[in-house]
């Protein structure tokens, strides 16, 4: 799973009003390359948000980005390298996704977030 | 990439080995999955360069298609755990770089306008009735620039009216109807082959800036 997804997932659990970000647990993460995307990033950079993408990326183990972000610094090559690895290039493979709430832990297995409600949830 | 490579790609994928009944999941062939992304993105352009989310994925192959034509992003989501397994096999073996989440599509939490388009073959209701509409509530309200679904061609008056005035699209149109071979696969089909015909819909949501 991508930082992408993580940006835009959120708990879903009823009764949770700020299900977002999720919180990370992370037992093994992979990388892998892909091109990269200038007007994808530039596009993404107005819609991701900053604060729990730096948060994610620091939980997966890269510290590269800048904490504070804006779109000036779309213009850096260095910038926008850093950017799409964090986005695009780190997935979380093993560990788990964790309720900002209540705490709730949805499992991570192969890289493929198990988001199911129980029951007593929807 | 042309029409006949891409269904040729796609006929390659594995499909359901034991498809289960109450998710009614019959398998999108190469012929309709390629013929709904490479429109989407020939005469729309809502694949490349695209955030693109595939609902009710099954094993795969509409969000294997819009890897295979460009999008950047692809997220495919599934409720059943045996499907998603075979989708990432499908997306390994093209080296296509897919998330996959296991969810119900309509109890998933989303955040922000980031999925620019949804593409589904949702459950067509046979088995528990409205359940394609229901993916299309939800669909309409994750993508913020288009969606591509698939629904029977004797519900068409149906799904536009609602589209347009319950889900608030902001249009609704068939780009064409296909015959959907569905090969008996349940107990419940009494023929050898059920061909229906199926309307491939495009519908443009309301806002595109919306937050949902």
């Amino acid at each position: 799973m991508r930082l992408l997804t993580h940006n835009m997932l959120s708990s879903n659990i009823k009764g949770v009003v700020n299900g977002f970000p999720l919180r990370i647990e992370v037992e093994k993460v992979v990388e892998k390359t892909v091109e990269m995307n200038g007007e994808f990033l530039k596009k993404m950079f107005e819609k991701v948000d900053w604060k729990a993408l730096i948060d994610a990326s620091r939980a997966m183990g890269y510290t590269e980005l800048p904490e504070e972000a804006d779109s000036s610094m779309l213009d850096s090559d260095e910038f926008l390298n850093r950017f799409h690895h964090a986005l695009l290039e780190i997935h979380l493979e093993e560990g788990a996704l964790v309720c900002p709430e209540t705490g709730r832990r949805f499992p991570v297995n192969k890289g493929i977030p198990n988001m199911l409600l129980h029951e007593d949830e929807v | 990439m042309k029409l006949k490579q891409l269904e040729g790609l796609l006929g390659g994928l594995q499909q359901f080995p034991q498809p289960k009944e109450e998710l009614e999941q019959y398998p999108t062939g190469p012929h309709i999955a390629s013929r709904m992304l490479f429109t989407a993105e020939n005469s729309f352009e809502d694949v490349s360069n695209k955030v693109v989310a595939d609902f009710g994925c099954g094993c795969g192959t509409l969000g294997v298609a819009a890897a295979l034509l460009g999008a950047e992003h692809v997220l495919s989501i599934d409720i059943d755990p045996e499907s998603l397994e075979i989708a990432s096999v499908n997306a390994e073996e093209l080296e296509l770089d897919i998330d996959f989440i296991r969810s119900n599509v309509l109890e998933l939490g989303w955040r922000g306008p980031i999925v620019d388009t949804v593409i589904m073959n949702p459950p067509f209701g046979t088995r528990k009735k409205g359940a394609d509409m229901d993916f299309l509530s939800v669909a309409l309200k994750v993508a913020s620039q288009a969606v591509y679904s698939l629904h029977k061609t004797s519900t068409r008056d149906h799904v536009k009216r609602t589209a347009l005035r319950s889900f608030n699209a902001s249009s609704a149109e068939v780009i064409c109807e296909l015959r959907f071979d569905v090969p008996k696969m349940y107990k419940f089909h009494k023929k050898k082959e059920v061909d229906i015909a199926v309307d491939l819909w495009r519908f443009v949501p309301a806002s595109h800036q919306r937050s949902t």
